[in-house]
């Protein structure tokens, strides 16, 4: 503890940031819109490596939470100030995990994750039945006028936010009891942990993360449609990213990062949506060698010792 | 007698169901491996009956003389190579599951987007025995018939070998204690191995009978796979006559609701059960225990 990240980490890590913050003055703009999407993932990530990775409840619902961040903003873009648009996917985000949460506190293991398999797919026809009925049309605009630098300032606070907060919140009695969770949970309700309350909870501020950062990333899209919103290499691409970096608190980070480059590859030729289903197919491999300590943690130090000093 | 007719429909819409839950039942529920990637065999069975109707001009049915066994092998290479290495690591059955199903999740990425590449992303469909039939006055069509009919026939082969033979004997201990039935003797990782086998061989042939009256697209396989897994969870994991009871009650509900409400909505309401078995009974409508 005494050793830990506090002395040199953080300086550092600070570092980086403004380092980070100040970049877009210097680089291409091929490079922004490549770390803007590293910022995503890096948020995305660690927010449902937070909740499932601790817990160990997998939670394949991603691609709902960032669709329903996507409507919301853009369902509001033109009607109030972008920051309370930004808000309010963060608040749909948080409120339908409440409510799945709530009703899905019954099931463990595989029958969760069938669940949160399933509710993405729900989720979708939902939006897409009322789309093609009552809208009358399945596409939808997107209005919005902003800069690649500002979604880059955006996106990068977002992604130090919730690498610094759930690295802070992994530290706390909060952190430590979504771990008891995760290790067993009729244990740790015993020992006191009001387990319905820690799940739910982190499970939705997980989740209006998730949602604000795909409600960002919709902002570059000219327009969106259910299949774009919810597309499911979303639940995919972040869950392969989490296993990636392994379990500690900067891994997913790392993981969120180094799947971006490769991604390169295949995106330049291809037509969009073919370009979703093919980077996974690329990338498929990786998922047949899924570890509780990723290959990244191990090849990374300095992110699994940060990772043991909060545990 | 119009209400018969929307009933008849839904049971046979239900046997269809029971049909494509089959298969994953005997690798859920037998072999003990969540495997996502179902449907993609499912899908793959469709489009081989297209492209044996499309380029050759044959019986779509015929099909199935490749398409099963090569779904047969690529399943039991999938268990032998994959999922053998997670089942030998895994320390209790609860990691194993979360490693199987995120392979499989997977597994379901690589077999769509190898689809996708190939074959396009459109939809597709073709003509094989649209003619009516007529029972005691209302009508349904002939392919429709056809995959009731084999579902019923499937079920029934199924639940004779699990419940008559003394492989079937095995597959049963199997599946209630894999520890246990070691203990006695029975190989349970080649079993298993053919019990997930033949799950998939079974995809194949659900796919190329309901490839006959839908129309499917490459990425149709996620669909299948979270109907069927709907249906097993409701009829009873590994348990055939419930599987073909819950699909038959699936369909049942789908052709209602949908009647009642609006078609668009028929994956919602399927779903909505879905929800409520779960919250409810999650050990399954005809469960015993």
């Amino acid at each position: 503890m005494s050793r830990g990240g506090r002395a040199g980490g953080w300086p550092r890590s600070r570092l980086a940031v403004v380092v980070l913050a100040i970049l877009p003055r210097f680089v291409s703009d091929y490079r922004i819109s490549l770390l803007i999407s590293i910022f995503a993932y890096v948020a995305m990530a660690t927010a449902w490596s937070f909740f499932s990775g601790a817990t160990r409840y997998i939670s394949l619902a991603t691609s709902a939470f960032v669709g329903i961040g996507v409507y919301a903003v853009t369902l509001s873009i033109d009607r109030v100030p972008l920051a309370l648009g930004l808000a309010l996917a963060a608040l749909a985000g948080f409120l339908v995990a409440l409510v799945v949460g709530l009703s899905t506190l019954r099931l463990r293991g595989v029958y969760f994750v069938i669940f949160t398999f399933g509710l993405a797919e729900l989720i979708k026809q939902l939006v897409t039945w009322y789309e093609v009925n009552r809208n009358k049309n399945l596409m939808r605009l997107v209005f919005a006028d902003v800069s690649n630098v500002f979604l880059y300032e955006v996106l990068l606070a977002v992604a130090v936010l919730t690498v610094a907060g759930s690295w802070l919140a992994g530290r706390t009695r909060l952190g430590f009891a979504l771990r008891a969770i995760g290790e067993d949970e009729t244990v740790a309700r015993h020992t006191g942990v009001n387990t319905t309350l820690v799940k739910v909870l982190v499970f939705a501020l997980t989740a209006s993360v998730i949602a604000l950062t795909g409600a960002v990333l919709s902002l570059r899209y000219s327009y969106i449609d259910p299949n774009i919103a919810f597309n499911s290499a979303w639940s995919f691409q972040v869950l392969i990213m989490s296993l990636l970096g392994g379990g500690t608190r900067l891994g997913p980070a790392a993981g969120g990062d180094s799947a971006r480059p490769p991604l390169r590859v295949p995106g330049g030729h291809v037509s969009p949506p073919l370009r979703h289903r093919a980077r996974p197919l690329l990338r498929g491999h990786r998922l047949l060698s899924p570890r509780r300590r990723g290959p990244l943690a191990r090849a990374c130090p300095r992110a699994g010792r940060v990772g043991r000093t909060a545990a | 007698m119009f209400l018969f007719e929307v009933i008849l429909n839904a049971l046979v819409l239900g046997g269809m169901y029971a049909l494509v839950a089959l298969g994953l039942n005997l690798q859920y529920g037998v072999a003990r491996m969540m495997n996502l990637s179902y449907g993609e065999f499912f899908m793959a069975g469709a489009f081989g009956a297209f492209w044996t109707v499309m380029l050759w001009k044959l019986d779509p049915l015929l099909a199935m003389i490749a398409s099963v066994p090569v779904s047969f092998v690529a399943n039991w290479l999938i268990y032998r190579f994959l999922l053998l290495r997670l089942i030998r690591r895994a320390p209790d059955q609860d990691a194993l599951d979360a490693d199987v199903i995120l392979v499989t999740f997977g597994l379901l990425f690589v077999f769509q987007g190898l689809a996708i590449v190939n074959w396009g992303g459109e939809y597709r469909g073709y003509s094989y025995l649209a003619v009516p039939v007529k029972i005691l006055g209302a009508e349904v069509a002939l392919n429709r018939l056809l995959a009731f009919l084999a579902a019923c026939v499937l079920a029934a082969v199924l639940f004779v070998i699990l419940g008559l033979t003394r492989t079937g004997a095995a597959l049963r201990a199997m599946a209630i204690d894999p520890v246990a039935a070691r203990l006695v003797g029975i190989d349970v990782l080649k079993l298993s191995a053919l019990a997930f086998a033949a799950g998939g061989a079974l995809a194949a042939i659900s796919g190329t009978l309901v490839s006959t009256f839908i129309s499917f697209s490459a990425s149709i396989g996620v669909v299948y796979t979270l109907k069927a897994l709907i249906v097993i969870i409701m009829g009873g994991v590994g348990r055939m006559m419930g599987c073909l009871a819950a699909g038959l009650l699936l369909g049942l509900a789908e052709s209602l609701g949908g009647y009642l409400t609006d078609p668009g909505l028929t994956l919602a309401i399927n779903f909505a059960l879905f929800l409520i078995v779960l919250l409810v009974r999650p050990t399954g409508l005809f469960s015993r225990g």
